[in-house]
């Protein structure tokens, strides 16, 4: 925690020095920096700073595709009318496992939008040469617009390299208002109250099961699991306990992380609890994640422990509210503590530069301001937030979303990042998502399960 | 030249209707097709038909889904659709018309990749299949075996090698990178198929035209092109869909670009960032299909007679 | 310079496409146009003109990255340092490791075999019949689908929905949406969760993989079966040799190259398929091969060493193919 700390106040010295470097060098700008004016529709006002970046193209590469890439380039439009830059957009489904192939031959796009903080340190670690630091500008806006925490993600032994784009939550529990109300069930605030209330609606409907859930997705199935397990983890062990299991300072198969893993199982591998609409335990294993819920306005099943991203999925004729008077009507309540601690567990995006051109910085510190969140939120209809404080709230649209930011700026809640992605590749993107659905799926032992990805640690 | 059937009626027995075909079959071949008939007992249009709808329901499966709204996807069948049939062109409209890049572009650029990436190995192919046929020489059947084992190189690990060089050379996120590389996967399997089909040509008119004082060139050329079309045909119509469905090849070394993504990249991008739509899957599904299979039936003329121009029977 | 590397509008890009085929048309006419030319060359340079340009494609774009994936699978994960057999031996010794060694000889067996059986029965069914044409064309439609298109249509077959019914009504709570499923439950079985159940859910992804190839093997046999001449038909039946017996003594002989051509495709096609897997179960429970572990450990966990290893291991898993079609090449050479 020291090195943190120290970070913070050296970086914090340096950003005032920043902002006076761009005053000065706003101020010297304002006589070639036109060109915006004639637009009329923005107001170029706060993209002075960026210059006149007339001609100049940025290449973007990242993991969005449509239809969240139309909302991408749109949040980009206001940049591109005042600066005269152009960004060339590309998305694929494909980038985790491409971004090091063109990496690795030469072929680098300008910023790519990386998903996982372990996949930028192991980035930083494998092309030192290609990644470049963040620029003054992006420090200080990642100092002024974000928490030391989200800070620290994007940033590998000591230096800041990529500042936090889009932000998600994935402490949900995702309800049907309507079918709590008509049966007298009251949205719990503790995990036991949590637990007696699936025990009571287990009791209450035997046509249905209280939780449903679902993990496949792909050759990225398991996921959702490790999410699970992730925030139980943080809800018995705490957030202590959780880094050093995330940093494999303890083993993978620590004695805390069996128990906890055996929490889940409490929920996950019952049959009296799931899996509602959908089948037995083992039927989590091959449900299609983004599919899980659907049960829930059918009155199959009560509880469904999902991200806020996960509002994009429901059929159209669901409507998010949590007016339970609303037919067919899904809200989220935040899963609940053991403690007296409020963890969050989390994840998003960083913005990652290969090239220190100055459009492209100036492209980041527009991607890392306020101007850029709010842009983006006014563009997007529903299923997106960021952790830029400077992002006004008013521009959500969805009271997800709404409920999403505040507990990501509410100091009472402690904010972890998804541990998996912070995780080697070996272990967050394959042997855990593996090693979870085997868990499920061919009902694996918690013991052998964890012994399994410890196992798959690369030394 | 002398020894060479003539070509042009040959390609117009090609090219008939096979009703036409049979008014001009000899009467050995209709005793032949008498006997073949032989199979086609009940028994045997019964089991012909078992196969075909077998292998067609699961596709039709898809279609009809293609054409059903979101919520019945998921609450109900597709073979439901008969009692309660509500059907929609959202789907497709949504995958036609939902990308900020109009659909025109992709489909330029699918044509503008895959033309080059079939024209020009089939012809590099059709060059060395001759050479390991017809040409004598010490070695030949090492090499031979040598390009057929490199079928087997998976084209994930080219990748990086491929466009470290590309890259080098000043061509990544050109069409040169595309055709090139396309050019280079599809050679091992068609040296290989073209070779049996090579080799399958009797030697009696080879030495002919050798006899009459033809080079190796002009026996290729004028002995052997002609005899093959039905099988260039047939292979290009593989090498076609191999390079209309690719996804690797593109976004690897011409990147998801607007300006070079062939139509796989925006049908990949249907699903969306985090989840997968049936209903948007299926309409991209057929939408790449209906080029294929407009080839597959323009060209399938060629091989009904034989991948051998029928005249090689002797 | 520019011209030919960046193309925007669609005329350009026809252009540029007209332009590299004329090129190309250039380069080997000249080449073949001096072959022809210069009369008494010596052979190795008429072979040099036709194999050439083979040779150096190949070469560049196969042959190098092949080799150098086998020397990358001595080294360590991000290629820094030498670490002998190891990626080797972890390989052989990881506990699932047995599975997809399996799974993948099941695959490069049961593919080939089945999907050649069923496309050289249906081409001898439907030769020469009215419907010809179309019946060609139905086989033919799931190879014109892209893999991964294919993986999709088939997780909708076997789309799993738990068969729920309400114990007062007897109304269906929960609908198939999976064709297979829905037959199970019209048949009164309960529903089953194909991709999951092992040893099974291999084969309902082999499945897949013959659907798709079944065409290939049509298409091919198709034309071979028409090129068996009618003289040897004709002599069998007057042999009295008709329907099964023709088949097995006249048709399957005769076609015998085109066979083997077919099930080697086939197999070295299979051996390389990893789309299937991934898409349909991510190479869960049990369903992994040899390709889709390559797949994983080079471009998922970052694994260049192992990765590569697990190519190599499928370099050698071919290697009875190519032996069983040298074997055949000197018989058909001997023949000649």
């Amino acid at each position: 925690m020291t090195s943190i700390r120290a970070r913070r106040t050296s970086a914090a010295v340096a950003g005032g020095l920043g902002l006076a470097l761009a005053l000065a060098a706003c101020s010297g700008d304002n006589g070639g920096g036109g060109g915006g004016d004639e637009t009329g529709s923005t107001d170029c006002a706060a993209y002075e700073q960026y210059g006149d970046l007339k001609g100049k193209t940025i290449s973007v590469y990242t993991s969005i595709v449509e239809p969240e890439a139309k909302q991408q380039t749109d949040s980009y439009k206001p940049f591109e009318e005042c600066t005269g830059a152009k960004i060339a957009y590309e998305g694929s489904r494909e980038f985790e496992a491409q971004l090091p192939v063109r990496l690795q031959a030469g072929n680098p796009p300008d910023i790519a939008y990386v998903p996982q903080p372990g996949f930028l340190k192991s980035l930083v670690a494998d092309y030192p040469d290609s990644v470049v630091a963040a620029p003054q500008a992006v420090i200080d806006n990642a100092n002024k617009y974000y928490t030391e925490g989200w800070v620290n993600y994007g940033t590998v032994d000591g230096t800041l390299y990529a500042t936090p784009l889009g932000a998600n939550v994935k402490s949900f529990v995702w309800y049907s208002p309507k079918a709590f109300a008509d049966n007298g069930y009251t949205v719990p605030t503790t995990w036991d109250d949590l637990i007696t209330l699936t025990d009571k609606i287990a009791t209450d409907h035997p046509e249905a099961k209280p939780w449903c859930a679902g993990i496949e997705s792909g050759d990225a199935t398991g996921w959702p699991a490790t999410d699970w397990l992730e925030d139980v983890v943080l809800r018995e062990a705490g957030a202590d306990v959780y880094d050093q299991w995330v940093n494999h300072e303890i083993p993978f198969n620590d004695p805390k992380i069996v128990a906890s893993l055996g929490t889940v199982g409490s929920i996950l591998k019952n049959d009296k609890y799931v899996n509602g609409g959908i089948g037995d335990v083992k039927s989590i294993a091959t449900q299609a994640w983004n599919e899980a819920g659907n049960p829930i306005p059918d009155g199959l099943c009560y509880l469904h422990r999902a991200a806020n991203f996960y509002q994009a999925n429901w059929g159209d004729d669901v409507t998010v509210s949590e007016d339970p008077s609303v037919d067919r009507g899904v809200y989220a309540f935040y899963l609940p503590s053991k403690g007296s601690d409020k963890p969050l567990l989390g994840g998003g995006e960083f913005v990652t530069a290969f090239s220190d051109r100055p459009e492209v910085q100036a492209f980041q510190a527009y991607l890392s301001s306020p101007e850029w969140a709010n842009a983006k939120a006014k563009v997007t209809g529903q299923g997106w937030i960021s952790a830029n404080n400077g992002l006004d709230k008013g521009l959500l649209q969805s009271p997800i979303d709404q409920l999403s930011f505040d507990l990501l700026t509410d100091e009472s809640y402690t904010f972890r990042f998804d541990g998996s992605d912070q995780m080697p590749g070996a272990v967050g993107a394959n042997a855990f998502w593996k090693q979870m659905t085997a868990w499920i799926g061919e009902n694996q032992s918690d013991q052998a399960t964890l012994d399994n990805i410890e196992a798959a640690w690369p030394s | 030249m002398t020894a060479l059937p003539p070509p042009a009626p040959l390609t117009e027995q090609v090219a008939d209707e096979p009703l036409r075909a049979e008014r001009r079959l000899s009467r050995a071949e209709k005793r032949a097709i008498a006997v073949k008939g032989k199979l086609s007992s009940p028994w045997a249009s019964g089991i012909a038909i078992v196969i075909a709808v077998l292998w067609t329901i699961p596709t039709f499966g898809l279609l009809v889904t293609s054409f059903r709204p979101k919520e019945d996807i998921r609450a109900t069948g597709w073979w439901t659709v008969w009692q309660d049939p509500t059907f929609t062109l959202e789907n497709y409209q949504e995958a036609l018309f939902g990308s900020s890049t109009s659909l025109a572009t992709y489909f330029v650029n699918s044509v503008v990749i895959t033309i080059p990436a079939v024209v020009i190995p089939i012809s590099i192919a059709l060059l060395a299949a001759y050479a390991f046929a017809w040409i004598d020489f010490r070695g030949r059947n090492l090499l031979f075996v040598a390009v057929f084992a490199l079928q087997v190189v998976p084209i994930q690990v080219t990748l990086i090698p491929l466009l470290t060089q590309y890259v080098d050379w000043g061509l990544a996120g050109s069409f040169w990178t595309i055709w090139l590389s396309h050019s280079i996967f599809a050679l091992p399997l068609a040296i290989f198929l073209l070779h049996n089909f090579m080799k399958d040509i009797p030697p009696s008119l080879v030495e002919a035209a050798r006899v009459d004082g033809a080079g190796h060139v002009k026996i290729f050329f004028q002995v052997l092109l002609p005899l093959l079309t039905p099988a260039i045909a047939s292979f290009a119509i593989f090498q076609f869909l191999w390079v209309w469905n690719d996804l690797l090849v593109a976004l690897t070394f011409a990147g998801g670009t607007p300006n070079v993504a062939p139509l796989t990249v925006r049908v990949a991008e249907l699903s969306g960032t985090r989840g997968s739509a049936w209903e948007l899957l299926s309409a991209g599904a057929f939408i790449m299909t209906v080029v294929p299979l407009v080839v597959f039936l323009a060209l399938q003329r060629y091989f009904v007679r034989g991948l051998l121009a029928g005249s090689v029977k002797g | 310079m520019d011209w030919f590397l960046n193309a925007e509008s669609a005329g350009h890009k026809f252009a540029l496409m007209v332009v590299a085929i004329l090129l190309f048309v250039l380069v080997m006419g000249l080449i073949l146009f001096g072959l022809e030319r210069i009369r008494r060359l010596p052979v190795w340079v008429t072979v040099l003109g036709f194999l050439g340009p083979t040779v150096l494609f190949l070469a560049f774009g196969l042959l190098y990255p092949g080799i150098r994936t086998i020397w990358t699978s001595f080294f360590d994960a991000r290629s820094d340092n030498y670490v002998g057999l190891d990626n080797y031996v972890t390989a052989f010794t990881e506990p699932q490791f047995q599975i997809v060694l399996r799974n993948t000889l099941l695959w490069v067996v049961l593919v080939p075999l089945v999907s050649t059986f069923i496309g050289l029965v249906y081409a001898v069914l439907i030769d020469r019949t009215r419907f010809e044409s179309f019946a060609k064309t139905m086989i033919f439609l799931p190879l014109s689908i892209s893999l991964v298109g294919a993986s999709i249509i088939w997780k909708f077959v076997y789309e799993y929905k738990q068969h729920a019914v309400n114990p007062v009504t007897g109304e269906e709570l929960v609908h198939q949406i999976g064709i297979l499923n829905q037959v199970l439950v019209w048949l009164g079985l309960p529903p089953q969760q194909f991709l999951l159940n092992q040893p099974w859910n291999t084969l309902f992804l082999i499945v897949v993989m013959i659907w798709i190839q079944a065409g290939f093997a049509m298409t091919v046999l198709s034309a071979a079966v028409k090129a068996i001449p009618d003289d040897i038909v004709e002599a069998a039946r007057l042999d009295g040799l008709h329907g099964i017996g023709m088949f097995r003594y006249i048709t399957v002989p005769s076609i015998r190259p085109a066979l083997v051509v077919v099930l080697t495709t086939i197999a070295i096609g299979t051996l390389k398929v990893f789309d299937i897997v991934r898409t349909m179960t991510g190479g869960n429970f049990g369903t992994s091969v040899v390709a889709y572990e390559f797949y994983t450990q080079s471009f998922r966990a970052q694994n260049a060493g192992l990765g590569a290893a697990l190519a190599t291991i499928l370099f050698v898993l071919v290697i009875p193919i190519v032996v069983y079609n040298v074997r055949q090449l000197r018989l058909s050479e001997e023949i000649r």
